[in-house]
C-alpha cells in the first residue's frame, strides 16, 4: 500500500476513536509532511501529530492509535513480502547456550536509564528468548510481559529522596520507565506471534481504560475547577438576550458621537450603555451523609470550586439538619482544611445520620426565605434518599418557586432513581434533575443550562 | 531590525531558537518550522508557565520580525483588537470643513485610512514588513471573539465595512496561546496547527537553568531541577514555572549557595511556590527530605 493509503487509513483509525478529523486537517498533514524529513521517525510523528491531535485527550488517542495502527501496517507489509527473522534470531542465539539473566538485567536497567529506545528494544527480544527457553509462555501477552518483568526483578519504587551527597547516586526506576519497557515487550511478543501464526490478529478498538487520562485526586480537583469557570460563564451570560430592553438605560457618549458621523455630527441615533450581567447568586445544599460518602468529596470539590469562582454565593451541608458552610469556605481556601473544617463542626447529624429532607427544606426556607428572588439559582447536590422519611416535597416546591431556577444533581446512575428509597421523582417536577458523579456529567449539565429555549 | 530569516529545516530553527535564549523541544522546533513554512497559524497549549509567550518572543527575534502581541482578556471587542475610527479626529474634521465642502467630499474623506486606529490584529496584517502576531490567552475571550478571528486566521484578511476588505500584505506568523481553561471552539482548532508545551524533563530543565545562568555550580543546578520536579508533583494551586527556576537559580547565584540545604530552601522558597497554602505543604513535604 502506498503511503498516501496509509495514511489515510490511519485518519480512519482515529476517527473511529472519535478524534474528529476534517479533510481540511488531512490536507496539512500532507503539507506538513513535504516539508519535513518524514522517512524519519520522529518528526513524521510530530508532524502528524501537529496536524491532526489537537487537544491533549486527542494527542493520547493519537499515540496509541499511531503504534497500533503503523505497528500492524509494518506486520502485514513483512507478511505480505514474506520476511521472517525468527529463523536467523534464533540461530545467533544458539551461540550463548545460557543467557545470564543477572548480566540481561543490567544492561536493561543501563538502557532504560539512558532512555535507548533501541537497545531496549533488542533487550526485550534477548528477554523473550530467554525466557521462552524456560518454556513458561503462557500464550497471554498481558501474562508474559508480567511474568518476564518479574523474572528479571525490575520493580518500580516510590520516588526517591534527595540525599546530600553528590547527584551521581543511583536513582531507582520510575513507573514510566518500566511501563515503556514493558511496552517494548508486549510489542516483540506479538510480533513474535503474528510470525508464527503468520497472520494479523483483528484489530480491535481502544478500551476505555486504555484512552481515559491517568487521574488522581489532585487532577479531579483542578477538572472540577475547570467545569466550574465555564458554570460561572453560563450563569452570568444567560437569559440576558430574553431580557427585553431596559427601563432605564445610560447614553454611551462614545458610541453616540460615533453613530452620529453617519448624520454628519448630529445625534440622530442614541447608542446605550450596554448592561453588563448581573453577577448570579446561588444557592448550594450539599448532602454530606453516608449514603453519599462516596460523592460527596466530589460534591464538596464542586462547591469549593463554586466558591473560587462566586462571591455571592452561599452554601450549606445537610444530613438532618441544615448548616451553612459558607464562612468556612471564605476562611479556609485549601480545599483539604475545608473538608476537615466541615466534617469536624458541621453539626448536620443529629441522631440517626440519614437524611430527613422534609427538615431540611423547612430548615432551608427559614433561613433564606426573604433573601431568594427570582434571579438566584438554588443548585441540590444529594442522592433524593429519604429513608422512608416524608420527602415534603410542598416545601421544595415552595423554594423552587420562590428561587429563579432551581437545579439537582444526583450522585447516583439514572438506574437507581427511584429506586428503593430515593423518591427523587417527588421532586422532578419543580426542578431540573441531572446525574452527576463525574466531571464529564458536571459537564453535561453545565452545557445542558444554555440549551436554547431553555430557561 | 535584522534580515528577516527563511528556515530551510527543523535543526536550523532549532539552533536559531537555541541562539536567541529558547531551548525547544523536538516538536516545538518542528512545529515553529512548519509554521513559518506551510503559514498556518499554531494554538500553542499548556500548564501556566512552560514558555509559550516565550516561545512567540523567541520566534520573533530569531526570524528577525517585530512582534505584534494581542493580549486577550474577558470582555475584549473589536473595538480594541482589530480597528476603531478616530471619531475625535473625524468631528473635528467635520467641524473645520462643515461650510463649502460638499457632502460626499466629507464623507468619503472621514473614512478614509488617516481616521482609522489601528489595533494588534490590523496591524499586524497591514504591516509591509512580515511580523510574529502573538495572541496570547485565547481562552480568555468569549466565543464570538474567536469566530470573529477565523476570517483572519484562515485567509489573513479583515473586513471592514466602509473601506472594503483589507489583505494581508506580507504573511504573519501566528501563535496562539490557551491556558487551557476553556475549550476553544472545533473551527478554531481547524484552522491551527497543535502545539502542546508540558513541563519539560529534568535533563531540558537543566540544560535551560544551565543557559540562563551558566555560572551556577553544577551541583546546585542539578538539585535545583530535581526539587523542582519534586514540587511540580505536588498538588499545588500555582506550580512553579521554568521562569521561577531560572530566577530561583539566579538568586541561589547571587547568594553565593554550594548546595541547596533545608535551610536555604526555607529562605529561598518563596521565589518559586507563591500560596500560603502552597509554602506550607511545599516545606512540609519537600523541604524536610533536604539534607539539614
Amino acid at each position: 500500500m502506498p503511503l498516501d493509503a496509509h495514511l489515510i487509513g490511519f485518519a480512519e483509525a482515529l476517527r473511529a476513536e472519535g478524534v474528529a478529523i476534517g479533510t481540511s486537517e488531512l490536507n496539512d498533514a500532507f503539507a506538513a509532511l513535504g516539508e519535513v524529513e518524514w522517512t524519519r521517525a520522529a518528526p513524521f510523528k510530530e508532524a502528524l501529530a501537529a496536524t491532526l491531535a489537537k487537544s491533549p485527550d486527542d494527542r493520547r488517542v493519537f499515540d496509541l492509535v499511531f503504534e497500533r495502527y503503523f505497528f500492524r501496517a509494518a506486520e502485514g507489509a513483512a507478511l505480505e513480502a514474506g520476511v521472517r527473522e525468527g529463523a536467523a534470531a534464533e540461530a545467533g542465539m544458539a551461540g550463548s547456550d545460557r543467557i545470564d539473566f543477572d548480566a540481561l538485567r543490567e544492561q536493561i536497567l543501563e538502557a532504560i536509564r539512558d532512555g535507548d529506545e533501541a537497545a531496549l528494544r533488542d533487550l526485550a527480544r534477548l528477554a523473550i528468548a530467554a525466557f521462552g527457553r524456560r518454556g513458561q509462555g503462557s500464550g497471554v501477552l498481558g501474562v508474559d510481559v508480567q511474568r518476564i518483568r518479574r523474572a528479571l526483578g525490575l520493580k518500580s519504587e516510590p520516588p526517591g529522596l534527595v540525599k546530600g551527597e553528590g547527584a551521581a547516586q543511583e536513582l531507582p526506576l520510575t513507573r514510566e520507565q518500566i511501563r515503556r519497557f514493558e511496552a517494548q515487550l508486549r510489542r516483540e511478543l506479538e510480533r513474535a506471534q503474528i510470525e508464527r501464526t503468520q497472520s494479523l490478529p483483528p484489530a480491535r478498538p481502544l478500551n476505555e481504560l486504555d484512552r481515559a487520562l491517568p487521574s488522581g485526586p489532585a487532577q479531579d480537583l483542578a477538572a472540577v475547577h475547570r467545569v466550574v469557570t465555564q458554570l460561572k460563564r453560563r450563569l452570568a451570560t444567560q437569559g440576558h438576550q430574553a431580557r427585553g430592553h431596559a427601563r432605564h438605560a445610560h447614553v454611551d457618549v462614545r458610541r453616540t458621537m460615533r453613530a452620529s458621523l453617519e448624520t454628519g455630527g448630529v445625534p440622530v441615533v442614541l447608542k446605550y450603555k450596554p448592561r453588563r450581567p448581573r453577577r448570579p447568586e446561588l444557592y448550594v445544599l450539599c448532602d454530606v451523609s453516608t449514603s453519599v460518602t462516596s460523592a460527596s468529596v466530589f460534591f464538596l470539590s464542586v462547591l469549593h470550586a463554586l466558591h473560587d469562582s462566586f462571591r455571592r454565593m452561599r452554601s450549606f451541608v445537610f444530613v438532618e439538619r441544615i448548616s451553612e458552610v459558607t464562612d468556612v469556605f471564605a476562611r479556609e481556601r485549601s480545599f483539604k482544611a475545608v473538608s476537615d473544617a466541615i466534617s469536624k463542626d458541621a453539626g448536620v447529624a443529629d441522631v440517626s445520620g440519614y437524611t430527613d429532607y422534609g427538615r431540611v427544606w423547612r430548615e432551608f426556607l427559614m433561613q433564606v426565605e426573604d433573601d431568594l428572588h427570582p434571579r438566584a439559582t438554588v443548585i441540590v447536590l444529594g442522592d433524593a434518599r429519604t429513608n422512608g422519611r416524608d420527602p415534603r416535597a410542598d416545601i421544595f416546591a415552595h423554594v423552587a418557586e420562590k428561587a429563579g431556577r432551581t437545579f439537582w444533581l444526583n450522585p447516583e446512575p439514572k438506574l437507581y432513581w427511584n429506586y428503593g428509597d430515593s423518591v427523587i421523582d417527588a421532586y422532578t417536577p419543580y426542578c431540573e434533575a441531572y446525574e452527576c458523579w463525574t466531571t464529564r456529567q458536571l459537564e453535561d449539565f453545565v452545557r445542558a443550562l444554555t440549551r436554547p429555549g431553555y430557561h | 531590525m535584522s534580515t528577516p530569516v527563511v528556515p530551510a529545516s527543523v535543526e536550523e530553527v532549532a539552533d536559531g531558537l537555541e541562539r536567541v535564549g529558547y531551548l525547544p523541544g523536538e516538536s516545538t522546533a518542528l512545529v515553529s518550522y512548519l509554521a513559518a513554512r506551510l503559514g498556518k497559524p499554531v494554538l500553542v497549549e499548556g500548564p501556566a508557565g512552560v514558555g509559550k509567550t516565550e516561545l512567540a518572543k523567541a520566534l520573533a527575534k530569531y526570524l528577525g520580525r517585530s512582534l505584534v502581541r494581542l493580549q486577550c482578556y474577558e470582555g475584549l471587542d473589536e473595538a480594541k483588537a482589530l480597528y476603531e475610527w478616530n471619531y475625535r479626529k473625524q468631528l473635528l474634521r467635520i467641524q473645520t470643513e462643515a461650510e463649502g465642502t460638499g457632502w460626499q467630499a466629507v464623507q468619503d474623506d472621514i473614512f478614509g485610512e488617516e481616521f482609522l486606529l489601528p489595533r494588534p490584529l490590523l496591524q499586524a496584517i497591514a504591516s509591509p514588513e512580515p511580523v510574529v502576531l502573538l495572541v496570547d490567552e485565547i481562552d480568555k475571550t468569549d466565543q464570538e471573539f474567536e469566530a470573529m478571528l477565523l476570517e483572519l486566521l484562515s485567509d489573513f484578511q479583515i473586513s471592514i465595512p466602509e473601506l472594503g476588505r483589507i489583505e494581508a500584505r506580507t504573511h504573519p506568523v501566528v501563535l496562539l496561546t490557551s491556558n487551557n481553561s476553556r475549550e476553544l471552539t472545533e473551527a478554531l482548532k481547524r484552522r491551527c496547527l497543535y502545539l502542546w508545551l508540558d513541563y519539560p524533563s529534568a535533563e531540558r530543565e537543566l540544560e535551560i537553568v544551565r543557559l540562563h545562568a551558566p555560572d551556577l555550580p553544577d551541583v546546585v543546578a542539578q538539585r535545583l531541577v530535581e526539587v523542582v520536579a519534586m514540587v511540580r508533583e505536588l498538588d499545588l494551586k500555582k506550580p512553579p514555572s521554568i521562569a521561577e527556576s531560572i530566577d530561583w537559580a539566579r538568586a541561589l547565584l547571587l547568594l553565593g549557595a554550594q548546595d541547596i540545604d533545608q535551610q536555604t530552601f526555607r529562605e529561598t522558597l518563596s521565589i518559586i511556590v507563591k500560596h500560603r497554602t502552597d509554602l506550607d505543604t511545599v516545606a512540609e513535604r519537600v523541604g524536610v527530605r533536604l539534607a539539614a
